[in-house]
Parts: C-alpha cells; structure tokens; sequence
C-alpha cells in the first residue's frame, strides 16, 4: 500500500532530521567531532553539528541536524487498533442498560506512590479531556474516583466493595519501571481476589505504558497518551456486553 | 493610592474580614485538639533522635506506648517526663528503648509529680526550641556574611532523583547555574507514611524522603556553595502529610529555609482527615514563624484539577485562607510564599492577559509577601517547543507582576524527569526574560477599567462571594461544612472521614504541651 519512507525536512525524500543530546565532555572541537560521529552512528551523515553550548565545566549540549540513511516501512509496523466501535455518550448508556439493566460500575486510581491525578482525571471528571466528557458525564455508569496513592489491597477491597464491573488505574509518573511492577501486583493481587468469571475489567493507563504489553501484565486493556474518555467508555461497554452475552453491541461505528 | 489594579480597599479589607470570620473556627478547633504527630514533634524538640533496628523512629515507639498506657488526651509531655523523673531512664532515649521493650509502664501524674514533670519537659523542649533560635541566627548571619541572592524573583529549582547523594552535586550544579533555591522532592509515597524515615536514603519513587539527616548533608553542601557562589543557597522541602510537624521541627533544626506548607492541601489532595490537618497546621507554621523559614503555600494544585479560569476566585479564596491562618499562627509577612500558577488553557483567547490579571491581583492583594509563581504543567503536551515558548510567557508575566519565588518551568514536563539540560535550557529562558524584561514592571500599568482590571476585580468579587457562601455553611466551623461538600479543587472531603483521623484527639482538663505553650508564647 504505503511505500518505504524517509523524514522530510523541506524537500521529498531529503530524509532531514534534528536530534539534540548532551555528551559528559567539555565543550571543544574533539566535542564537536563527538557529537557528529555519535550522529553518523545514529545514521546522521553528513551531520551538521549547529549548535554546541557548555553545560557547566563538564559537560556540552548539541543540537544536529542532518539526512538519516534509514527507510521505514509503514507495512512492518505493529500497533494496537482499536479493535471496537466508538460509541457516543448516549450510545453507550443505551449498551449499559440493555445489557446490565443497572449501572455499570468503575472504580478508578492512582495506585503505588503516584500523586498525579491528571490521568485519571482526565477520563473519570466530569470535566474531561479533549474536548469529551469525563465518564462521570455518563448516566448509565457510576464512577468511584479513589484518587492518588492508592494501595492494591485497598483497590481491591474497595472493587469488591463496590462491585466493580472495571477498576481504572493511571500511572504517570514513574521511576525505574515502577508502572510495570505496580501494574503486575495489582492484576495479580484482582486474579488472587476474584474468580476469573467475576475479576472486573482492567484497564490501566499512562504515557510510559506500551499499549501491546497488556497480556504480559495481565490486564484487559493498556492505554498511552491521547486516550480520550470515549474510547474507555467504548471499550467497557464492548468487553462487558461481550462477557455477558446480552446482545451485540451497535456495529455502526461512529 | 490604589494600585494598578485599583481595587477598592473596602472590598479588600471585606475579604480579610470574611476569611477570619471563615478561619477563626478553625483556629479554636484546632486549638482543642492535638495530633500524635504534634506529640511526637514535642519529643523531637525534645532532642529524641534515631530509630529501632526495624527503622522505626524512637519518637513513634516511645509515643505508642504512652498512647496505651494513658492515651494521648493528656499529651506525651507529662507521664513521659514523670517516668525520667522517677528515674525509669536517664535519658528519652533509653526511655524509649525501655519502654518498647515494656519495662516502663506510664502514668499521669498528679500534683507535685506533675508539677516536676512540667519543669522537665519544658527545660527539655526550650533547649530545642533555642536550637532552632540558633539556626534563624546561622541563617542570618550567613546571609549577611556571604551575600543574598542577588535579585527577586528567586529562582526556584526542583532536585529528584531518590538518592540523596546523586541529589547533592545536583543541587550543587544547579545552584552554579542560577538557581536561588533548592527543593528536593520528596518521594511521593512520604506524605502518606504516619512515621518519618531514618538516616540518609538512597532509594525513593519520583523524590528523595525527606529525613533528618538527608537535611543536614543537602543544607550542609549548599552552605559550600553559598560561600563558592557568594550568595545563600536556600534548601526547601514539605512540610506537609501525616507527619507535617515533626518534618516543620526537624526543618527547624537542620535549618531548612523554605517549606511548603499549605492549610488544606492535604486535606484535598491526600485525603487526611479535616480535623487532623488544622492541628498539625497550625503547629507546623508557628514552628516555622520560629525558625524564619519562608512557607510555600499549594493554591497551584487546584488548578491542575480544576479549570484556571473558572476556579481563579478558588485560588485567591484559598490565598487569603492561607493568610488568615499563617498569620495567626505568627508568620510575618515576608514568610508568606503565597502560590498560583500559569495553568489557563493556551487555546482560551486572550489567555496570556487572564494570567495577568490574576498574577498581578495576588501581587496587589498581599503586596509585602513574596509571591510563589508556579510554571504551567496541566497544558504542556509533549511539544517541547510549544511548552518552551510557554514557559518564556510564564517567566514574563512572574516579570511583569514582581513575583517573589519562580519555580522554574521545563519544556519537557510530563514527559521525563528534567535532563542536565532540560534545566540549563530553562534556566536560559528564566534569564533572558529578566535580563530582558526583569524591570518592566516599573512601566507596565494595565489600562483603567481595561480588560486586566475588570478579569481581576471580577475575581476578587467571586472570591468574596465564594467566602460568603462559606461563612453561611451550617455548624460551628462552616469551612469544615464547605471542604465536606467538594468547594475546593471538586473534592469531597468530610470531617469524619480521611486518613490520620485515629491520631487525632480532644485536649483533656489538665493537657500538657511544652512546645506548644513555647511557640503560643513566640512573638
């Protein structure tokens, strides 16, 4: 379909990149050569090496510009499509209740030492991201937001207590692989809780996160930055009319 | 004379009069209660350092056990000074070591064991508070030794990498580079911990723990680079979460220069319990009015939840809370680091004049304090290029309004920890503009009854209505009703509920605090 491709700076094909790093050099001219064989490493060549600062005595900030021999193929990439209709606000409440007939439940958090809320809040508040409706807009769900630094064992207590058709989990900000490890304990911790007919919904978010890594963590779903509210809601409502049988979800995708 | 904005002083002088009538139930409240963690700031005062082979602090077992052996209601002071009155130990640590050992059972005494125990434990406690008297004067001297920095708005940078001897040459270059002051994140699971950890620590998620000893080395190490650069380096950090008082003590004692330490952010953000959060406020800003230290209000976090535009009147209600309450527990005017934030949609039009405006009302409302003028987070997106031309807007409206503090905004903000040079790259915008335009202020007069002028007398009318509807809450501490019902930041957070609440209790006839009647004693 698509052809190989290269960059584009102002010319097709031209393959013109810009990269900016630090070395632990002082600034001089064998730090400049430096800069420009790291870039011909990187497959910069000819590399314009266009601006080198000292960053203190130890170390030099470049800025380089040059065309990268590489091609790619669109036809070699893997990525996670949305494999769902995208269901409007109404569309879902409508799923909801011809499915459940009650509301559906999700609970949503922050687990580990994470303080940010933004994530979680962005698809969760009323407010919502992008323009769209948080879930709380919508009539046929019931949101229970735990907020930041939330336990797994609290999640789960709380998923029981509130009998959660899906828990929500962000992780945004995160230290040596914290999310992965967080996000294993508590999809091992919702497996050891929960037989796997009645374990709710997972689904955890969070821009470090690779959408294609969610059987490896043991979660239903995995969302990256960009995720808007509307495609969670979209995706509770396909799994869980899926699960429970209850007629097909609308096929007419927006 | 009034100001640029030409706010009326009789709505001003309203909104004070309503944040007290707001505030001064909480004062009382809190004045009827004490936390364990104020107790256990007393013992810390009291010089009782250090931890057990587990890594639990001598101050939280010792306070155990006298909780079970007399509850708290009576405060720590009295059976734990009769007990070294007795002669159960000759020094509190031994004492506390005793006592988790359960070879000391603790009593209240009575009458003139009471009265000898009060004599002990206030000399014991005086003998902290004057070491945090001799550190305000370190600090003094210091300054006028090796010099200030040498211009407002302080430059305000954040250290993080978990380990406290990977943040000490940080701080170092970054001071090299500009920075006035150092603020090392904690790891963020540390508001949540009921003890504070022990010794100097290498390991922490997104910060390093705020610890005793991680204080004196950083504090320690910029005072080399004060005297290399010729300009105090000033060392922040939080005093805030379950463990807000002893952190404000030990801050005092290591001499820690700023704190950030806001009325209800805990409340809000990490859900603690009302009740416990006004007490071991209250206690945390009277130490630091004591120890001179600048406090960093939150009033930015609002609108990371909230929208800027919208919630504007929900930060200037929070700052003159803040105000109210700094105030009453002694803090002076120049200690007060009120914050706010770039935090307005750049897609909302004429989004750069709605920041002015509100940055320049909280300069005209509290003209004597050094403002904290926090960088845009919520609407940097990934487009590095984008959020850097969006922090050089920021550090021109921190120029055009005088701010005190600017905490120095990265262009990769949700993206990575800052890089070397994520910082030097900032630090550059933060010199070019006032370089470029750091007295423009002098000239820069919004137009009478322009657009500045009517967004930012718009909002302090909506702050004024706001502190109505909470003076008008039922109960007798409607601000308590009013955080109950999700007034700020949308939370809901009741009085009853949250966490810490267990430690909380109601002073009983005959309750003894030495610090606290030393810090109510502080001019």
């Amino acid at each position: 379909m698509t052809g190989l491709v290269r960059p584009y700076g102002d010319t097709t094909g031209d393959g013109m990149v810009q990269v900016s790093f630090t070395l632990p050099m002082p600034h001089s001219k064998v730090a400049e050569g430096a800069a420009a064989q790291l870039a011909a490493k990187m497959g910069i060549e000819p590399a314009l090496v266009v601006h080198a600062k000292p960053m203190g005595p130890d170390f030099t900030f470049f800025v380089v510009y040059g065309p990268v021999k590489h091609l790619v193929d669109p036809s070699q990439v893997v990525v996670v499509e949305r494999d769902y209709p995208l269901l409007t606000p109404k569309e879902v409440n409508g799923a909801v209740k011809a499915a459940l007939r009650r509301r559906l439940v999700v609970v949503g958090a922050c687990i580990g030492t994470d303080a940010h809320t933004v994530g979680i809040d962005a698809i969760l508040n009323i407010k919502g991201f992008a323009g769209e409706k948080g879930l709380e807009y919508y009539r046929e769900l019931k949101v229970v937001n735990l907020g930041a630094q939330v336990s797994v064992p609290d999640l789960v207590e709380k998923a029981i207590a509130e009998k959660a058709d899906a828990v929500l989990v962000s992780q945004v900000v995160t230290q040596r692989e914290a999310h992965l490890l967080n996000t294993r304990e508590m999809s091992a911790a919702f497996r050891e809780a929960f037989p796997p007919d009645r374990r709710p919904l997972l689904v955890v978010g969070g821009p470090r996160f690779d959408e294609a890594m969610a059987a490896e963590l043991g979660v239903d779903r995995i969302y990256g930055r960009g995720t808007t509210p509307g495609e969670v809601a979209s995706f509770l409502v396909h799994r869980m009319t899926l699960r429970d049988g209850a007629g097909a979800p609308p096929q007419e995708p927006r | 004379m009034r100001g640029k904005l030409d706010l009326d002083p009789a709505v001003v002088r309203q909104a004070r009069s309503l944040a007290r009538k707001v505030g001064s139930p909480i004062v009382r409240l809190a004045k009827q209660h004490t936390t364990v963690s104020v107790e256990r700031a007393t013992l810390r005062m009291a010089g009782l350092a250090g931890a057990d082979a587990e890594g639990t602090p001598w101050v939280n077992r010792l306070a155990d056990v006298v909780r079970a052996d007399t509850g708290l209601e009576h405060g720590l002071a009295l059976p734990v000074w009769d007990a070294l009155v007795r002669g159960e130990a000759e020094d509190l640590l031994t004492l506390a070591q005793k006592a988790a050992a359960g070879s000391v059972t603790f009593r209240l005494p009575e009458g003139r064991d009471a009265t000898r125990s009060r004599t002990a434990a206030t000399r014991a406690v005086r003998a902290g508070v004057r070491r945090i008297d001799a550190q305000r004067t370190a600090r003094d001297r210091m300054i006028k030794r090796v010099g200030d920095a040498p211009r407002t708005p302080w430059i305000y940078l954040i250290v993080a990498t978990g380990d406290i001897h990977e943040d000490i040459p940080q701080a170092q270059a970054a001071a090299r580079a500009g920075a006035d002051v150092i603020a090392v994140i904690r790891s963020t699971g540390q508001s949540l911990l009921d003890y504070v950890p022990e010794g100097a620590t290498r390991e922490g998620f997104a910060g390093t723990y705020a610890t005793q000893e991680n204080f004196r080395l950083m504090r320690a190490a910029l005072d080399d680079s004060s005297r290399e650069l010729g300009r105090y380096v000033r060392l922040t950090n939080y005093a805030s979460g379950l463990c807000m008082p002893e952190i404000a003590t030990l801050a005092g004692l290591e001499r820690l220069d700023m704190m950030l330490n806001d009325s209800m952010y805990g409340i809000l953000f990490r859900d603690i319990n009302p009740i416990r959060t006004f007490v071991d406020q209250r206690f945390s800003r009277q130490v630091h009015a004591r120890a001179g230290i600048v406090i960093n209000t939150g009033e930015d976090n609002y609108l990371t939840t909230a929208d800027a535009v919208e919630a504007a009147h929900t930060v200037t209600t929070s700052q003159l809370l803040n105000e109210y309450f700094a105030k009453e527990a002694g803090l002076e005017d120049w200690q007060l680091g009120l914050g706010h934030a770039f935090e307005i949609d750049p897609e909302v039009p004429q989004s750069f004049r709605l920041e002015l405006a509100h940055a320049l009302l909280a300069r005209e409302l509290f003209p004597h304090a050094p403002l904290k003028w926090m960088p845009p987070t919520r609407h940097m997106t990934g487009d590095v290029f984008r959020g850097y031309l969006l922090d050089g807007f920021f550090n021109l409206v921190g120029a055009l309004t005088g701010q005190g503090i600017l905490l120095v905004g990265m262009m990769t903000e949700a993206v990575v920890t800052p890089w070397l040079s994520d910082r030097d790259l900032a630090l550059q915008n933060v010199r070019y503009v006032l370089d470029a335009a750091g007295d423009l202020h002098e000239d820069f007069v919004p137009a009478p009854d322009g657009f500045i002028v009517r967004r930012a007398n718009q909002v302090l009318a909506e702050t004024i209505g706001l502190l109505e509807r909470i003076a008008d809450e039922p109960g007798k501490a409607p601000l308590l009703e009013a955080i109950a019902d999700g007034t700020f930041g949308l939370m809901k957070r009741p009085a009853d509920g949250g966490r810490g609440l267990d430690g909380v209790f109601r002073k009983a006839e005959g309750f003894f605090n030495p610090a606290m009647d030393l810090l109510d004693g502080t001019p």
